[in-house]
């Protein structure tokens, strides 16, 4: 019979893409596995891992047994080896037309972004990008909303049903939106990287865990793109989009410039993120453009946005409000960067700076 | 009357405060501070049209109109003097001249290579002993045995001087007797190009504003030409500065309007951040009335400036319109820059803001293309009050 | 050969971003501006043109004010638009939008050495979605991400951007491009574009235009076609007022950090 994805009851089971580059898994797909088994223990269905590539190390498949996968559907090929869009559509949309799943986690990496939409578009269902958080459970996504939105979620009516809630940030994290698919499977959903928590490694789960070697159909003409090369860049250019941290300097640093980026570097080092800047020192010629966060450079919403001498002109503020949580340190205490700072230091930055490293990093070696 | 702008006003005026606000603006403090003519700038705004914005495609330019030219000195100006008056000078004070009065073959010349940027124009008329009184004129250009032109004598304060390769200029051709006998010099206009033999550019001014604008002495010994460089008819050379002038005073004015603007724009978002005895200074109600009343001025300045455009453009009279659209735009803008620094405090005295600058810059504007009181002769003359 | 675009015109969330009561966000109090990806998509193509002559089509799907977007974008020197505008397309999700701009681009017309562009994402989606799904209903190779771009004929040459690093791709035309905003800074208009852009042909295709095409069916397309749909919308809670730490000395610093350790921020 053919493949429907309208008959939405044939649909069984939690996937998840584990991607590969060069023969290694990325992290990204243990996190997604750690949460599908959620959702997997909600609906009472097996969680299944997907792993294309060519010749991967067992111990890599039965790996993710240990982040909660019951089961690996492993596609070997040579095809499979480095990522074309045409191959992998290909081979997944096999797979799903076979097996079908109800849900199909994909990381938001690069390459998933290219794969998710293709093969939703070939399988006709629906895709949720980007999402932050997921639900079968509409108990569960009501406690989700209590902490999270300005919803009286006991006096609002939410439609019973186990279709699975993503949710995702819209208009740079202005607005949140729950979405759902309801007529059609797989229901479909792309994670940023980092935005689920990787639960513990359990070695009972990796021995458990069950490889089934999929019988892939691929052949030449079935890829229209030729990969000519895979090169690693020799200087990263700052990902401050990506940044789950960024420490920003301001024109307080004019005192010191090299100094003023140093210790910046050192806090980005030490809290794991990278450096931004406000317009004033990009102008000045002290740092490169890439770094420039606002109106005109970058706009960011990182986990931790810390800023050391930055006034706080609208045009930065626009680029980084919606962060987490903003630090701010500068000197002169009626800086409109306090007006939306999580915690603000009125001092001199090359005082505070180098005390919060240390205290950082003596908090992160106690843990 | 119709005051809306057109869509493609509207679209070009969207384009100029991109351009200014990505490509002039982050150059504003280098090219005065460094005295420097910003030639990448000028070279990327050729590229978009704005060297020979309202002159027809035939000629090289970019067909739109006067208040077109209008919008694109004053959003220029808005972030930086010098900008602004290069694309002035250029446009009205040597294209215009060549598309208004020059033969075909004149114009065929010279207006495509200017519009498109290859080539930057400059007007000579100003001398060291005549300024705004062109009868001072002391320059002359006699013909030689093969009917080339010969000229002699030196121009000063020459806009676009240091990078211009075409020159209008002005020369005694001889003297007249009028009606009741008094003695005239015969005025008449020339295209002077950069490599005419005899031909050198002097001294470099050092200048209290627009610094980045090349202001230089242009000297003239034996400077031979051809007969077909004589501008419109000989003898007709202070007709055409004049009506030239007319229309380089709505590109000054614009000039003007756009450096108030800019100056107000800068204010007001100071006057937001800035914090004195626990408020804003914009919550002071003097911060507040100095602002009002700096752009009512400033915005009945900009209609006697487009007004005039209009009339230009729609080839009314317009020469009284310029006047008092450059006297009233000069005299907004000096007043309106110099109160911004105030309300800048000590700030506004440094060159960490720009408005320090602006204010030099505007100084200008009540000088050049005729001083205020130059307008205010013209506009009394134009009301009959003699 | 000509050159397909996609555009969209989107609220300019840089600025102040105007939420209705009902949480919802007020896309007509807000700027629009054109998506900044689509803008380098766009200079991509015109850089075509500029090096072969071809023909730039640019395509946007929104409602009759995205005419606007368009001029500008034939002022930048583009040469015919097309405005993709019915009530029925109106709600359409990514899936939906895909399927009704892959039937717009088959009226437009794609030839064996066409190249179609479109941004990678949009800022008020941020989806990256669209692109990869209009390749696949028009049956095209696609490659995202793309940060180069070299046309030798009908072979086109990319380097499509990873995480931390690159991959060179070859592929034939006709295919489909996204593009970031890395790849190029788009050029401004013209004054002589700007002049000449309201001569420019632009066609808007309603319903009745692409409604033969079998990717245009009620079930697929517009808000009751897409196969997604909004469950829940909601604001985050707004953030409390920032805490001022005393003082800025070793305690202020540890007492900082401790805060931050126990809400597990570090």
């Amino acid at each position: 019979m053919a493949f429907n994805s309208s008959d939405t009851a044939a649909f069984k089971g939690v996937w998840v893409f584990c991607e590969q580059r060069e023969g290694v898994i990325m992290s990204t797909s243990y996190q997604l596995l750690s949460e599908g088994r959620k959702l997997a223990n909600d609906l009472g269905v097996e969680l299944c891992g997907v792993v294309l590539g060519k010749d991967i190390k067992e111990d890599y498949l039965k790996a993710l047994g240990g982040y909660g996968a019951d089961k690996v559907y492993y596609c070997n090929h040579e095809l499979l080896d480095v990522y074309t869009t045409d191959a992998y559509t290909k081979v997944i949309c096999d797979l799903v037309e076979d097996k079908k799943p109800e849900i199909f986690l994909i990381g938001a990496t690069n390459i998933g972004r290219d794969l998710g939409p293709r093969c939703a578009a070939r399988l006709h269902t629906g895709l949720t990008a980007d999402c932050t958080h997921l639900d079968v459970d509409v108990a569960k996504y009501k406690e989700f909303l209590k902490t999270t939105s300005t919803i009286d979620v006991d006096n609002t009516v939410f439609e019973e049903n186990t279709n699975l809630k993503m949710t995702r940030p819209a208009f740079g994290g202005h607005l949140m939106a729950t979405i759902i698919c309801p007529r059609f499977r797989p229901q479909m959903s792309t994670v940023r990287p980092g935005v689920m928590q990787t639960q513990p490694y359990d070695e009972a789960g990796a021995a458990k865990t069950v490889i089934e070697n999929v019988d892939v159909k691929l052949d030449k003409s079935d890829i229209h793109v030729e990969v000519l090369e895979v090169k690693k860049a020799a200087k990263k250019l700052v990902d401050l989009i990506g940044a789950d941290v960024v420490v920003s300097v301001g024109r307080g640093i004019s005192k010191d410039v090299e100094g003023g980026i140093k210790l910046a570097e050192e806090l980005a080092s030490v809290l794991g993120g990278v450096v931004g800047s406000s317009r004033a020192c990009v102008d000045a010629g002290w740092i490169g453009a890439d770094h420039q966060v606002g109106q005109t450079g970058k706009t960011v919403h990182p986990r931790i946005y810390v800023a050391l001498g930055i006034s706080g002109a609208i045009q930065h503020l626009a680029g980084m409000q919606d962060s987490e949580c903003i630090i701010a340190v500068n000197k002169n205490e009626s800086a409109p960067i306090f007006d939306v700072a999580s915690y603000g230091i009125v001092g001199d930055l090359y005082k505070v700076t180098p005390m919060l490293i240390e205290a950082i990093r003596a908090a992160k070696a106690a843990k | 009357m119709d005051l809306h702008l057109s869509k493609e006003q509207e679209m070009l005026r969207k384009m100029y405060r991109d351009f200014a606000e990505n490509e002039v603006k982050p150059l504003a403090e280098w090219v005065d501070e460094n005295e420097a003519f910003p030639e990448e700038t000028v070279k990327k705004m050729a590229k978009l049209g704005m060297m020979g914005i309202y002159f027809p495609k035939e000629y090289g330019g970019a067909g739109a109109d006067v208040l077109s030219y209008v919008m694109a000195v004053e959003e220029m100006s808005k972030v930086c003097g010098t900008t602004g008056v290069i694309i002035s000078a250029h446009t009205s004070l040597c294209c215009a001249p060549i598309y208004e009065n020059g033969t075909e073959e004149q114009k065929m010349k010279y207006l495509p290579k200017l519009c498109s940027g290859e080539w930057i124009g400059a007007f000579g008329l100003t001398e060291p002993g005549a300024g705004t009184d062109a009868q001072g004129q002391q320059t002359t250009a006699v013909k030689d045995e093969n009917g080339n032109w010969v000229l002699n004598g030196s121009k000063i304060f020459i806009t676009n001087a240091g990078y211009a390769n075409v020159f209008v200029i002005f020369a005694i051709t001889g003297i007249t007797t009028d009606k009741r006998g008094r003695k005239k010099k015969e005025i008449s206009a020339f295209i002077v190009e950069r490599t005419d033999p005899g031909f050198s550019v002097g001294k470099h001014e050092k200048k209290m504003g627009i610094k980045g604008s090349s202001t230089c002495e242009l000297i003239m010994e034996d400077c031979t030409i051809p007969a077909d460089r004589l501008l419109g008819k000989q003898g007709k050379g202070f007709g055409i500065a004049m009506k030239t002038l007319d229309g380089g005073r709505i590109g000054i004015a614009s000039q003007a309007l756009g450096l108030a603007e800019g100056a107000i724009e800068e204010t007001i978002k100071y006057t937001k951040e800035r914090v004195q005895f626990g408020k804003r200074i914009s919550q002071f109600q003097n911060t507040q009335f100095q602002l009002a009343d700096m752009h009512a001025k400033t915005e009945a300045a900009k209609w006697l400036v487009y007004s005039a455009a209009m009339k230009k453009q729609n080839h009314e009279p317009y020469t009284m319109d310029a006047a008092m659209a450059k006297l009233v735009a000069a005299e907004t803008a000096s007043d309106v820059t110099r109160r911004c620094v105030q309300l800048f405090g000590g700030y506004g005295y440094t060159r960490e803001y720009p408005v320090e600058r602006m204010m030099r810059d505007a100084k200008i504007t009540e000088i050049y293309e005729g001083t205020s009181e130059v307008q205010r002769m013209v506009i009394s003359a134009n009301l009959g009050v003699n | 050969m000509k050159a397909i675009v996609c555009v969209k015109q989107v609220p300019d969330t840089s600025g102040v971003v105007a939420v209705k009561e009902d949480g919802t966000m007020d896309r007509a109090a807000m700027a629009t501006i054109t998506n900044h990806d689509d803008l380098a998509a766009v200079e991509a193509a015109l850089r075509i043109k500029d090096a072969t002559g071809c023909k730039v089509v640019v395509v946007s799907m929104g409602p009759p004010p995205a005419e606007g977007m368009l001029r500008e974008l034939l002022a930048m020197g583009c040469d015919e638009a097309v405005l993709v505008s019915a009530r029925e397309f109106g709600g359409s999700d990514t899936y939906a939008t895909s399927q009704i701009l892959a039937a717009a681009i088959k009226k437009i017309g794609v030839d064996d050495d066409d190249i179609v562009f479109c941004g990678r994402q949009a800022i008020d989606g941020d989806t990256a979605q669209v692109g990869p799904q209009i390749a696949e209903k028009l049956g095209m190779p696609q490659v995202s991400y793309v940060a180069e771009i070299n046309v030798d004929g009908k072979a086109v040459t990319v380097k499509r951007l990873l995480e931390d690093g690159y991959m060179t791709i070859k592929v034939q035309t006709p295919c489909l491009l996204t593009c970031v905003k890395e790849l190029n800074d788009a050029r401004y208009m013209s004054v002589g574009g700007i002049m000449e852009c309201y001569q420019k042909p632009l066609e808007v295709y309603n319903y009745e235009t692409l409604k033969d095409d079998p990717l245009i069916d009620v079930t697929t397309i517009g808000l009751k076609g897409s196969p997604t749909n909004v469950y829940k919308s909601f604001s985050p809670p707004v953030k409390g007022a920032g805490m001022m730490m005393e003082g800025a000395d070793k305690a202020t610093v540890d007492k900082l950090v401790s805060i931050l350790n126990d809400k597990h921020i570090i």
